[in-house]
């Protein structure tokens, strides 16, 4: 009866949408068709290359890496150095699924390596999955993905260590219930075969994703040399910004050049550019590998189970993740961007805090955190804020508190919540004075010239 | 018989509930089927990964969705 009734919330959702949605209003005509362009821009850039890769990686991870061999060191008896590196980063394999994070919270509570080790990996969890990873890194720029995963698993362990001093009376009071785990089945393959073949996986979304960071040499037709960073290109113009003093132009500034001025525009020869030109070739040669890999060590059971899990990543997510797009897309579009750039423009305390305050109470469905983060930032978010959001919207939001509360009582509850927003403030500040570049402003996205 | 489905309620706990009645009806067993969503009573049974099954009380595997065989296995 739940499901039927949802079912016609949805049907009528949609139908009061369609029947007073203001078609004649020009702003909101501008805003569908951003929708779509940035659905379009997903669908083009982060789908085949990111989206589907590691869903296919979430589905091998609960296929053939055993949980329990992973929550052993979480148990009760475990020491407080290995709970506390296991907690921190075991959210990469055992966070693939958002409704399996509190449960798991709960349980290393009550029945494991309690209050310290539980909240670190609640904290941490989420932020750190591998899907989430990747599409940061690569809609948010690998600077951003690699701060969300070091600030996620630094203060991950400093928020369980502080839960853990501030509450060490009350450890020995909680529930005394025996922690069952069946023995986890023999495994079924040796744990080298399983983490080649999940580490090539890896590897194939790493070179796929391989990132140019656009260091150019430009040459002008007068014989002016200087060095910039290619933000954007047009048709007919780059859009550059400047590492050398050109002209009347500082250097940092965006300029925008004609090609037909451009005599010579070339990389920078590091190896990062160098992979980057050979990116393909190597994923397909892991590609490759991860096909033999499979064909040599998996039979039937194996791949029916993996591809199995893979789809219910791919039905659970997908719909989540492009659903998010379009709205987000068409909400961008109608917000001004005054109000974004007046809340979190700026590196200051006030924004951060902002940021992580709107993070810790506002639900964020499982990955759409980053295009919505996308957004804010092409508004004018700047990258401080954007990192104490990352960290803060997954942890928490107002239904996972009033679960979190239930399972470890009021005051525990408000400290972890203050710790959460102010870490993460803290976290944003930080990173945000060593990063100030925002990776998407300043990138103009229409359909017809969207960035190669 | 006493079957307990243990999960907060995800996609994976209701495909194990149904597989569970699936397996109680072909069986034919006389059995009750509940689900249990608190999460303080599912750490309670000692299991710290959902979708999770106990029968009577006894935990029987966690952490996974099995085959509707491997369910029919654990209640006869």
């Amino acid at each position: 009866m739940k499901r039927e009734f949802k079912i016609f919330a949805w049907l009528f959702g949609i139908f009061l949408i369609a029947y007073f949605l203001p078609l004649g209003n020009p702003r909101v005509k501008t805003a569908i068709y951003e929708a779509f362009v940035l659905l379009q821009w997903y669908a083009r850039n982060h789908t085949l290359a990111c989206v589907v890769p590691a869903l296919f990686i979430a589905g091998a991870i609960t296929t053939f890496l055993s949980k329990e061999s992973v929550l052993k060191h979480l148990g009760p008896k475990a020491n407080k150095v290995e709970a506390y590196s296991v907690a921190s980063v075991s959210g990469t394999i055992l966070a693939v699924c958002s409704c399996s994070v509190l449960p798991m919270f709960a349980g290393i509570y009550r029945i494991g390596a309690g209050l310290g080790p539980a909240t670190c990996f609640l904290y941490a969890g989420p932020a750190i999955n591998v899907m989430a990873i990747f599409l940061t890194a690569r809609v948010l720029g690998w600077e951003l993905g690699v701060a969300r995963v070091i600030g996620a698993v630094v203060f991950g362990v400093i928020v369980g260590l502080i839960m853990a001093v501030l509450f060490s009376k009350s450890e020995k009071s909680r529930n005394e219930a025996v922690l069952q785990m069946p023995d986890p089945p023999a495994a079924k393959h040796p744990m080298w075969k399983n983490a080649s073949l999940l580490l090539a996986m890896i590897a194939f979304l790493v070179f796929s994703d391989w990132f140019n960071p656009g260091d150019k040499v430009v040459v002008l037709g007068d014989g002016t040399r200087f060095e910039a960073t290619l933000q954007y290109e047009t048709l007919g113009e780059y859009d550059l910004r400047l590492k050398d003093v050109y002209a009347d132009h500082q250097t940092g500034e965006v300029v925008r050049l004609p090609k037909a001025e451009i005599v010579s525009i070339e990389d920078v020869d590091t190896w990062v550019v160098r992979i980057h030109h050979i990116r393909w070739y190597l994923a397909a040669a892991m590609g490759a590998l991860i096909v033999l890999m499979s064909v040599c060590w998996l039979d039937k059971t194996d791949m029916t189970e993996w591809m199995g899990n893979t789809w219910f990543y791919a039905k659970l997510l997908v719909p989540l993740l492009f659903g998010g797009v379009f709205i987000v897309g068409f909400l961008g579009a109608l917000v001004p961007e005054e109000h974004v750039a007046r809340l979190v423009g700026d590196n200051s305390l006030t924004s951060n805090l902002i940021a992580s305050v709107i993070g810790c109470f506002f639900y964020f469905a499982t990955l759409t955190e980053i295009p919505i983060l996308e957004t804010l930032m092409r508004n004018g978010m700047a990258s401080g804020p954007a990192l104490a959001l990352l960290l803060a919207g997954p942890a928490l939001s107002i239904p996972s508190i009033l679960v979190i509360r239930s399972v470890m009582g009021n005051s525990k509850t408000v400290v972890f919540v203050l710790l959460v927003i102010v870490m993460a403030a803290i976290a944003g500040m930080g990173y945000g004075y060593f990063y100030p570049d925002n990776p998407v402003l300043n990138i103009p996205m229409t359909a017809a010239a969207m960035p190669q | 018989m006493k079957i307990q489905v243990l999960g907060t309620g995800c996609a994976k706990c209701g495909k194990l509930k149904e597989l569970c009645e699936q397996a109680v009806t072909e069986l034919g067993l006389d059995a009750e089927i509940t689900k249990v969503e608190d999460i303080m009573e599912i750490t309670s049974f000692g299991v710290m990964t959902t979708p999770a099954m106990a029968v009577d009380g006894v935990v029987k595997f966690a952490g996974k969705v099995p085959s509707l065989d491997e369910i029919k296995g654990y209640l006869q």
